[in-house]
């Protein structure tokens, strides 16, 4: 990625056992931080990025120099008001923000990992990221909060770390990837491997990309973010440029222009063995495995609040799934509130201006701040 | 805050573990939080309401209380409160059985169809009642089983369900209901709170 700009990075020293059985150390974890760490070190707020996020919550992206990728939640007097709260966001590892991860040496072999990255998992990320508190000396975070990825960080976090946050806010997410989520990512994956640049994951070696297959998986994917409504209501059949059907193959259809535009400006800030190792760590994640399946004990050692939100026309990680992670934590009588967000923007709709859900949000978060 | 909310506040002792059954804007909730320290849960099938539970710091499930107390596991809450809301339900007894599994007392409130106004209505005028605890017409009332005090009472006698305590509602006036008043309390009062336990 980019190498002049200075990514904000913790350098971890202690190794990192990773569940693939690989230890890992003195590895990079590139991070952000917004607002201010208050002097009792308890208003920090630690999210957590979806798939193709990145440290970069708010503002301007220094890379794309677009709007950071929640915006819209993140900021001052926001929903996640950063006047009030200490925001930190990390790149997981195994993305290309900066931190560990494929486009990284091996220091093994002084070679780029390229595809002999070890596979990571959501829980290797989240034991990574935990790293921060102590680099920021924070006893216990006010809140861990994340969407669709992140929400199972955050699930992950708490089974984890039993006692380290206050609030959890997992959005838009699931306890374990269904056969539907795992069949749309392998779809990702098999467009970026069968594109011959990806040179079994050496392409930056050999100084190729395979841009053509991660725009394929990108596309494939954005399509899986929104609903069918608000693509029709956004698109329908209108033309692109054109008075009429041109018989061919070019974008007709505006849909189609969409499509391909959001696949060549993914292609820019996005590593395709990033992309690899990501949804792999997504379909292996399965939080009540290690628990009998019982997912209740995933959870049974935490006094973390809970308030899971989900969107009614998701249907990537629909409102059931959500639910089920709700009727675990009441089985053990763990504080948890739900609510489901009446929108018609699809599983993007936490990443947008959907006013119920911000405020639903603000709300929360507000609330249990001035209570606790 | 509406009298019938005082009374049920009045039944439940501080310090306890309370599942709202359609908590609705959640004042009942707020009220046992701030001023019985009560540990309150809500359950609420409206948007709208669960969004204003939340402005107020409540913790709050969107759900319906026919399909969703289910996951509430047996005694969970010292008590389960269904306020003005058991007539809506498709299946009453269903939830009254949940209620008492999930709460270790359950305190319910019913608008009386047995109150006098509401007789003299369907007496006189012939056409469904409309009071001011059953405001809506017959077209457009989310009330499907409507009953009155004494239909409740012998309902939970039959079910050999434990009265604690029966209480009968006219505006400001609350009175006690017992067997031998029973007639009367159901003539007068347009509200009945109930305190059963199974």
């Amino acid at each position: 990625m980019n190498k002049e700009l200075k990514l904000k990075t913790l350098l971890v020293q202690k190794p990192l056992k990773l569940d693939c059985g690989k230890i890992i150390q003195n590895f990079p974890i590139a991070y952000e931080t917004y607002g201010s760490l208050n002097e009792k070190k308890n208003n920090a707020i630690l999210a957590f990025h979806a798939l193709t996020g990145d440290q970069f919550v708010t503002g301007t992206n220094p890379i794309t120099k677009k709007d950071g990728w929640w915006s819209y939640a993140v900021g001052p007097n926001k929903a996640i008001d950063t006047n009030k709260y200490f925001v930190i966001c990390s790149n997981v590892i195994g993305g290309c923000m900066g931190s560990y991860g494929p486009s990284h040496q091996d220091p093994d072999t002084k070679k780029i990992f390229g595809a002999n990255f070890p596979v990571i998992t959501i829980n290797d990320m989240v034991n990574a990221q935990y790293n921060l508190l102590e680099h920021f000396g924070i006893e216990k975070l006010f809140s861990v909060v994340g969407g669709s990825m992140g929400g199972m960080q955050v699930l992950q976090f708490v089974s984890n770390f039993p006692n380290k946050a206050i609030t959890a806010v997992p959005i838009a997410c699931t306890s374990s990837h269904s056969a539907q989520n795992i069949a749309l990512n392998e779809l990702g994956r098999q467009a970026i491997t069968a594109d011959t640049n990806w040179s079994e994951g050496n392409y930056n070696i050999e100084n190729k990309n395979p841009n053509k297959g991660l725009a394929v998986a990108r596309m494939a994917a954005h399509i899986t973010y929104l609903s069918k409504k608000g693509l029709q209501e956004k698109f329908g059949r209108k033309l692109q440029e054109r008075d009429d059907l041109k018989f061919g193959f070019d974008a007709d259809f505006q849909i189609e222009s969409y499509l391909r535009y959001q696949g060549s400006v993914f292609v820019d800030r996005f590593d395709a063995n990033s992309y690899l190792y990501i949804t792999r760590a997504m379909d292996y994640f399965d939080l009540a495995k290690r628990f009998n399946n019982n997912l209740s004990d995933a959870f049974k050692k935490t006094k973390t609040k809970f308030f899971i939100i989900s969107f009614t026309s998701d249907w990537l990680y629909p409102t059931q799934e959500n639910k089920d992670i709700v009727i675990a934590l009441n089985a053990i009588g763990v504080d948890v509130g739900f609510v489901e967000i009446e929108s018609d923007k699809g599983h993007d709709s936490f990443l947008l201006d959907v006013p119920d859900f911000l405020n639903t949000l603000k709300n929360f978060l507000n609330k249990s701040y001035l209570n606790n | 805050m509406k009298n019938e909310f005082k009374v049920i506040a009045n039944l439940i002792e501080k310090d306890k573990r309370v599942l709202d059954v359609g908590c609705g804007d959640g004042t009942l909730m707020k009220f046992l939080k701030d001023n019985k320290n009560v540990d309150c849960r809500g359950m609420e099938i409206s948007k709208n309401k669960v969004q204003k539970c939340i402005e107020k710091g409540l913790t709050v499930i969107e759900g319906n209380a026919e399909k969703d107390l289910i996951q509430f596991p047996d005694k969970s809450f010292d008590y389960a409160v269904l306020s003005q809301t058991l007539q809506a339900f498709l299946d009453p007894e269903l939830v009254i059985n949940e209620l008492l599994r999930v709460g270790k007392k359950a305190i319910v409130t019913i608008p009386n169809f047995g109150y006098w106004k509401v007789r003299l209505h369907l007496l006189t005028k012939g056409t469904m009642p409309i009071t001011k605890t059953l405001p809506d017409e017959w077209y457009n009332t989310t009330n499907l089983h409507m009953c009155t005090i004494k239909d409740f009472v012998y309902f939970v006698k039959s079910r050999n369900f434990k009265i604690f305590k029966s209480l009968a509602l006219n505006d400001k006036n609350v009175t006690l209901i017992n067997n031998s008043n029973l007639g009367f309390k159901n003539l007068i009062a347009d509200l009945g709170i109930f305190l059963i336990e199974k």
